[in-house]
């Protein structure tokens, strides 16, 4: 069985371990660190933050070591919807190019769909080598069943060492089930890849609970190593229409494509406003605007910058504003180019969701709320005033 | 219809706090609660009961302190509650909890639905649910926001998406999970509360379920965190006290520059 110990011997009692437990399962007594095994969930994070390699985790596998190096090449899934590539599937091509690069591998893209001849072409024009066709009107529409099954196969055929799908409402149901199915490592909703290059392997980082923390995880000692990354955090490349990828298509029968689930109606909710997570600007607004009435004014500020409206979850549980527009750790997470925060305070949770954007700015009238503290323009002040000066003084600029 | 709600026990994140000094999470006096998605579960579960009939159990992997949140759902009107706990499921990643849960499940048996939370707030996954239902070779559902009919055959329900939703029929049994508009969980009945009281969810070890050692806890878990670090924080921010006019003409300037507008 895996067991944490620590190492009496190096234990200094300084208590450096006690906050970094997440499960408040370490306490001192007689000046050593003792952990409740009742509490303990061999979470690992004490083990880094001990300045003296007291603690050991030890993992007890029996190790049928798999020949890891028959596994080779990054492997992109490109997420289809009506026969087009979603933009999350480029940006991965885009992270997926570097990280085959530094390994001196291939990157190919995996592509599932109806008709797909134009998105496989396109998956050449942003970089794949190769691109890995499976074509059937059977996976017109995603299903999990039949898309796990067929993106399994591929992967034992061909072992790929690294593969990544976006933290999409897709990819999240369909690679869990491919990790089980080929019983490897998979890290959620990545938002840092890097190679080690010594060990040639993937370094995954990702934010924890709820932000507060970041974990680096990695998967040692099974193939290939999988993550799903997050929406707008990696850069698309270039579309150069003069690359090529070479093609390999394969075909599957009627029980790998059967389906105990059926998509029987596809709705799109009507919005005239702008997709938040394609957004490039997005304006925000919190409990700070009083009434749903004042959304008018991050409406009126949007509009004059071509920007989408999003809102923090007071605003939305208020009923203010539909839940659709909500950012943070519960709604959707974000990372335009220009965030403009109107009267939220900044908690972890909403942070966590916008914190990325290239360039925030923060209107609230507490010089001490923690926003100020991620943005880089923060402007102290009544919102009542600054909003429709900021709007006014933009319609101006947009005019000259 | 029988119901299974898998719910996990987390630290109630809103409570974290970084401790600027340290750059270490501040967690005295965090309290620990039902993973917030896992109330909706938990809620579909016994609206379902009340349709259709049946039982609902609920089912979590954790150390002996989760039996805390298991009482928590009985009082809430939940029938059942079954705790898998042995030191041998610590450090499960989402490969060996899925493992583990569908065990328990299968040992439970006669269910026509699994519920789940769309995401635990401390891990974020999202990745149980299907998991579990690999493990047991069913369908799943992802994301529901709506169950719009179900029978002992099967169920549709409305799994959302990007751009709105999916209207997704399912044989049964399933698993679903559920996302926070689905409901509005109800709150503990003094009856509830009454039997939580002396109610001892049932608790399984390892042998109990026939589990493989080298499957389950930290041995089962093919990743391995080998870092955990505070995020960085951005600065070089400016702050713009005083005059409004002059403040959003230094911001104008600054979007120009940066040419954001
Ligand atoms: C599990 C969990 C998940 C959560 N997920 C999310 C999430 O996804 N997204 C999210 O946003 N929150 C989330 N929260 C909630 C989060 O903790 C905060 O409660 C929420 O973000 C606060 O919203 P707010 O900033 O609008 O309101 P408040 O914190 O009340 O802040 C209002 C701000 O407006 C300012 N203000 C008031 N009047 C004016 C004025 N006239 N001019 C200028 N400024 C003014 C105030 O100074 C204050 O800073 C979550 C919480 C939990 C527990
Ligand atoms: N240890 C656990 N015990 C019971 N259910 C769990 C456990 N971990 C995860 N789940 C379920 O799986 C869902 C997704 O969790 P996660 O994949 O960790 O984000 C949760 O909402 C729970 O319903």
């Amino acid at each position: 069985m895996s067991d944490i110990e620590i190492l009496q011997d190096k234990c200094v009692g300084c208590g450096a371990c006690l906050p970094s437990c997440p499960y408040g399962a370490i306490s001192l007594q007689d000046n050593l660190a003792v952990i409740d095994d009742d509490k303990c969930t061999l979470c690992g994070a004490c083990v880094a933050s001990c300045g003296f390699d007291a603690i050991l985790l030890r993992k007890d596998v029996r190790e049928e070591k798999a020949d890891l190096s028959a596994y080779k090449g990054v492997w992109v899934f490109a997420e289809q919807k009506n026969g087009e590539v979603q933009g999350i599937s480029y940006e991965l091509l885009g992270e997926g190019r570097k990280l085959a690069d530094t390994l001196g591998v291939e990157l190919s893209a995996v592509i599932l769909g109806k008709d797909i001849g134009e998105a496989i072409k396109e998956l050449g024009y942003r970089g794949a080598d190769k691109v890995y066709a499976v074509a059937h009107p059977e996976l017109e529409h995603f299903h999990d069943e039949p898309y796990s099954r067929i993106l399994s196969d591929l992967i034992r055929t061909h072992k790929p060492e690294i593969v990544l799908c976006g933290a999409s409402t897709i990819g999240r149901a369909l690679i869990p089930r491919v990790a089980i199915q080929i019983h490897t490592g998979l890290t959620a909703d990545c938002t840092g890849l890097a190679i080690d290059e010594e060990r040639r392997i993937l370094l995954q980082t990702r934010p924890a609970f709820g932000g507060n923390i970041m974990a680096t995880i990695i998967c040692p000692n099974h193939r290939p190593q999988m993550a799903t990354v997050r929406h707008k955090v990696m850069k698309e490349p270039a579309r150069d229409p003069s690359k090529k990828a070479e093609v390999i298509t394969t075909s599957y029968d009627s029980a790998t494509l059967s389906s105990r689930t059926s998509v029987e109606k596809v709705v799109e909710e009507a919005t005239n406003l702008i997709k938040l997570t394609d957004a490039d600007i997005i304006v925000s607004g919190g409990r700070g605007l009083k009434g749903p009435e004042n959304f008018s004014l991050i409406e009126g500020l949007a509009r004059a910058i071509g920007g989408a409206v999003g809102a923090s979850r007071a605003a939305v549980d208020a009923g203010w504003i539909p839940y659709s527009h909500q950012v943070g750790q519960t709604g959707k997470t974000v990372a335009p180019k220009l965030y403009i925060a109107c009267g939220i305070s900044g908690a972890i949770q909403h942070l966590v969701g916008m914190q990325s954007s290239d360039c925030i700015i923060a209107i609230n009238k507490d010089p001490d709320a923690p926003i100020f503290k991620v943005a880089n323009y923060g402007i102290v002040g009544d919102l009542f005033e600054v909003v429709p000066a900021l709007t006014k003084k933009l319609q101006e600029s947009g005019r000259k | 219809m029988n119901i299974i709600v898998c719910i996990k026990q987390v630290p109630d994140t809103t409570d974290v706090r970084i401790d600027p000094a340290t750059n270490t999470l501040v967690r005295e006096g965090v309290p620990s609660i039902i993973n917030p998605f896992d109330m909706y579960a938990i809620e579909e579960g016994l609206r379902l009961r009340e349709k259709l009939g049946g039982k609902v159990t609920v089912l979590s992997m954790g150390p002996p302190q989760v039996a805390a949140a298991l009482k928590e759902a009985i009082s809430m009107g939940v029938d059942e509650a079954v705790l898998l706990s042995d030191r041998a499921f610590a450090g499960a990643d989402t490969w060996a909890t899925s493992y583990t849960l569908a065990l328990g499940i299968r040992k439970l048996g006669g269910y026509g639905l699994v519920l789940c939370g769309k995401q635990a707030i401390d891990g974020d996954t999202a990745q149980v649910g299907p998991g579990i239902a690999e493990f047991l070779d069913i369908p799943q559902v992802t994301y529901v926001k709506k169950v719009e009919t179900i029978d002992e055959r099967g169920a549709t329900a409305w799994r959302m998406t990007e751009d709105g939703y999916e209207v997704v029929k399912t044989s049964l049994p399933a698993v679903l999970t559920v996302v926070k508009e689905i409901n509005e969980p109800r709150l503990p009945s003094l009856k509830g509360k009454m039997r939580a009281k002396s109610y001892q969810p049932t608790v399984w070890k390892a042998s109990d379920l026939g589990a493989d050692e080298q499957s389950t806890g930290l041995n089962g878990s093919p990743t391995n965190v080998v870092k955990i670090f505070t995020p960085p924080v951005k600065t070089g921010g400016i702050v713009l006290t005083g005059d409004v006019n002059e403040a959003v003409a230094a911001v104008v300037e600054g979007l120009k520059e940066r040419q954001l507008i």
